[in-house]
């Protein structure tokens, strides 16, 4: 359906790896405000959900020169080539689909029945099946948030870059005679939990946004850019290291910087 | 699969894809409509009736 | 009664060892009947899939199976298509085989979708991009076809057969059987590439993907290719395993011989562009995602350069070699090392298609991700074995397979 008053958007986001402490704040955060099912025994994370994960990166030398660094995996809402992200066009029941007006990639928990081929094409893991169906500790599910659907049993599910939250601003916004949101107005879960300021979010095309001056800093990159699956996260860092970390490259490349923006 | 699902759209890539499976499925179906139908005028006409039970 | 079923003029087992054989092959089917039960009831956990391999043993089982199928829609496209005539002795069995493979493929499918009461949204909702999509069509179709050629067999029964309108529709059926083996040749083509293009289209998946022509990725062709060549290996397999089993020659050599040659050409020109788009995506598609061939082949505990050879040399080359040379064909124990073999390549094959792709790590700060399936796993794709068996079983005894079995095996009462 064709929207008549909003304007093209790119929802992404800025994630500085120097700031993040590895908390997990985000990742609690983000479980909390989507919903997110959890086991009993949550010590395989091979089936566990974590729309946002923390990964532990290692530069691999011994003391003293030894580093490490934590970053932040949200989905990266990949553009691919003209919307073309590498889980959307794999989807036979059509349960996912890109966004042109908001850069988002979603996910239709009812019309997902589980064939997980969307899971066999994401390289950066981001998509999680529901394994069994969501128990809630007793009383606990009173404290479910009313605005994200709960999955059930046997369909893939991923971060949504919490876009209940855009619908609720947009909603606002029709309601005070506005066609436009704020900034402010719609920021992910993640992004007002981190403690250390290391997440930005905003419309990577809008100049008033932070993100949009952010993403251009020089040697911010994007996982995995080789692949062409054009990822809306971009990471900041100033470690050499961690920045060849974000991509492969073969033994006679030399250092490639990743670009910031496009 | 078909127009009334609304996440249909008249492109190419649906009436190429959508165009091949519906041929066949016509064939198909064509095919079997011909055949049983065929059968039940040969039955009523007593063909196969008294025929040798090996032979085809 | 049991014998009032069997065709005239040939000899079966006992009924009590007929049986007996039904009621072993049975057990085992029934353990796989409890596993499919258990994971349709309590959901996926009960397998050892996980997020990393969404896909697993059952894919793998799929694609196989259906590759091994693909002798049903070879031969038909041999026979009826291009005319040779002789395979008319052997095209009920790779029919019936084509049918059990199918039948077995989509019934893998329903178990390993997460929802499998929305199964029916692949067609509902279909995203004709997606090339899942074009395969649950051309497959569904294709099973319609299978079995429209399947039930000409059920109504030669010696019982069946004699009611005037099976009689008939048995009659007609053969009759337009053509423009059905036209068609199914025609959905074969495509879904067997499509089952190529599930990979090859993966372009965050830098060991699956594949460059190509228009939509389709060279794997699209490759999967049409190999499936034709080693398809018709497979019938032939278990046509030899059948007359081992029945202690009988069922089909004649020149037709064994014809079945082979043909899949002998397809294997070895499959092998040679096998080895083109190998080499191609080695030196240039995989570098250029920043990947060397050696990373996807160490670093981990199975997936040695060893599975490469036996895929290729071993699965491919050698057995291409065997049934190319008219000697190699002659000599039975050489043409069944044959077959084997080339089975063996397209299995391996498609399981490095399915899980050596997801088992290779794509994010630099990831380690290969190893897998090993559950007893539930495992008793679901042996269910579909043991289904094969039996059908198998019921079908040669019941039912005229095979066109030359009395010319062969003459019995003092006919």
């Amino acid at each position: 359906m064709k929207s008549t008053n909003t304007q093209t958007k790119k929802y992404g986001m800025v994630i500085d790896l120097d700031k993040c402490t590895g908390c997990g704040a985000c990742m609690v955060a983000c479980m909390a405000e989507n919903n997110v099912p959890f086991k009993e025994n949550e010590s395989n994370k091979q089936d566990s959900i974590t729309w946002l994960r923390v990964y532990k990166m290692d530069n691999g030398k011994p003391y003293p020169e030894n580093d490490i660094c934590y970053l932040p995996r949200p989905c990266m809402h990949c553009e691919g080539h003209a919307g073309h992200s590498p889980c959307v066009s794999v989807c036979p029941a059509t349960a996912t689909d890109y966004s042109t007006e908001t850069g988002i990639v979603s996910q239709i928990y009812t019309r997902c029945f589980g064939c997980r081929y969307c899971m066999a094409a994401c390289p950066y893991h981001v998509r999680y099946f529901n394994w069994w169906d969501p128990v809630w500790p007793e009383g606990m599910e009173k404290m479910l948030s009313p605005n994200v659907s709960v999955r059930t049993r046997g369909v893939v599910e991923k971060c949504s870059f919490c876009f209940h939250r855009y619908q609720l601003a947009m909603e606002k916004a029709h309601y005070e005679g506005r066609e436009e949101i704020e900034e402010e107005e719609y920021q992910t879960a993640c992004c007002q939990a981190c403690p250390a300021d290391a997440i930005t979010f905003g419309d990577l095309y809008n100049p008033k946004h932070k993100v949009f001056e952010l993403k251009q800093t020089p040697g911010a990159f994007r996982l995995l850019e080789r692949l062409g699956t054009n990822p809306k996260v971009f990471y900041l860092t100033s470690r050499d290291w961690v920045r060849k970390q974000g991509d492969n490259y073969l033994k006679n490349e030399g250092q490639v910087i990743a670009k910031g923006g496009h | 699969m078909f127009p009334f699902s609304f996440e249909w759209i008249w492109d190419m890539s649906h009436m190429v894809f959508h165009g091949g499976l519906w041929y066949a499925l016509t064939i198909i179906g064509l095919g079997m409509t011909f055949c049983i139908i065929k059968s039940v005028v040969d039955t009523m006409q007593g063909k196969g009736a008294h025929h040798d039970e090996e032979h085809h | 009664m049991d014998s009032a079923l069997i065709p005239k003029g040939v000899k079966r087992a006992p009924l009590w060892q007929f049986t007996l054989f039904i009621g072993i092959v049975g057990i085992v089917l029934l353990w796989g009947v409890y596993a499919m039960v258990l994971c349709w009831l309590k959901g996926l956990n009960q397998t050892n899939m996980n997020d990393a391999y969404g896909f697993a043993l059952w894919i793998w089982a799929d694609l196989a199976v259906i590759a091994l199928g693909g002798g049903a829609f070879f031969s038909g496209f041999l026979k009826y298509i291009i005319g040779k005539d002789e395979l008319k002795n052997i095209i009920n069995y790779a029919v019936l085989i084509g049918f059990i493979c199918y039948s077995s493929a989509l019934l893998i499918l329903a178990i390993d979708i997460g929802q499998p009461l929305r199964g029916w949204f692949i067609f509902w909702h279909a995203n004709v991009h997606s090339m899942l999509t074009e395969v649950a069509f051309c497959l569904s179709c294709y099973f319609a076809v299978l079995t429209i050629e399947y039930i000409p067999l059920i109504l030669e029964n010696r019982q069946i057969d004699k009611v005037p309108f099976f009689h008939n529709l048995g009659h007609n059926m053969h009759h337009v059987m053509a423009v059905f083996a036209a068609t199914g040749a025609f959905l074969s083509f495509f879904h067997q590439g499509s089952l190529g293009g599930v990979t090859g289209v993966l372009f965050g998946r830098p060991f699956g993907f594949r460059e190509g022509v228009l939509i389709w990725p060279t794997t699209f062709f490759l999967f049409t290719w190999s499936a034709a060549a080693v398809g018709p290996c497979f019938t032939l397999l278990v046509t030899k395993i059948t007359e081992k089993v029945t202690g009988k020659k069922l089909v004649k050599d020149n037709v064994v011989e014809l079945l082979a040659k043909i899949s002998g050409w397809m294997l070895a020109t499959y092998i040679i562009a096998k080895i083109i788009d190998t080499w191609y995506w080695a030196a240039v598609t995989a570098p250029e995602s920043g990947f060397s061939m050696m990373d996807f082949y160490t670093n981990n505990p199975v997936y040695g350069i060893w599975i490469l050879v036996l895929e290729i040399v071993i699965g491919g080359v050698v057995p291409a070699l065997i049934l190319i040379t008219d000697a190699g064909r002659k000599n039975k124990t050489a043409l069944i090392t044959a077959t084997v073999l080339a089975v063996i390549g397209i299995c391996v094959n498609r399981w490095v298609m399915v899980l050596q792709v997801l088992a290779v790590p794509v994010l630099p700060f990831e380690s290969w991700f190893m897998y090993f399936p559950s007893w539930q796993e495992i008793a679901t794709t042996i269910l579909p074995v043991a289904y094969g068996i039996i059908l198998i079983g019921l079908s040669h005894r019941y039912l005229p397979i095979f066109p030359q079995e009395r010319e062969l095996n003459p019995i003092e009462e006919s």
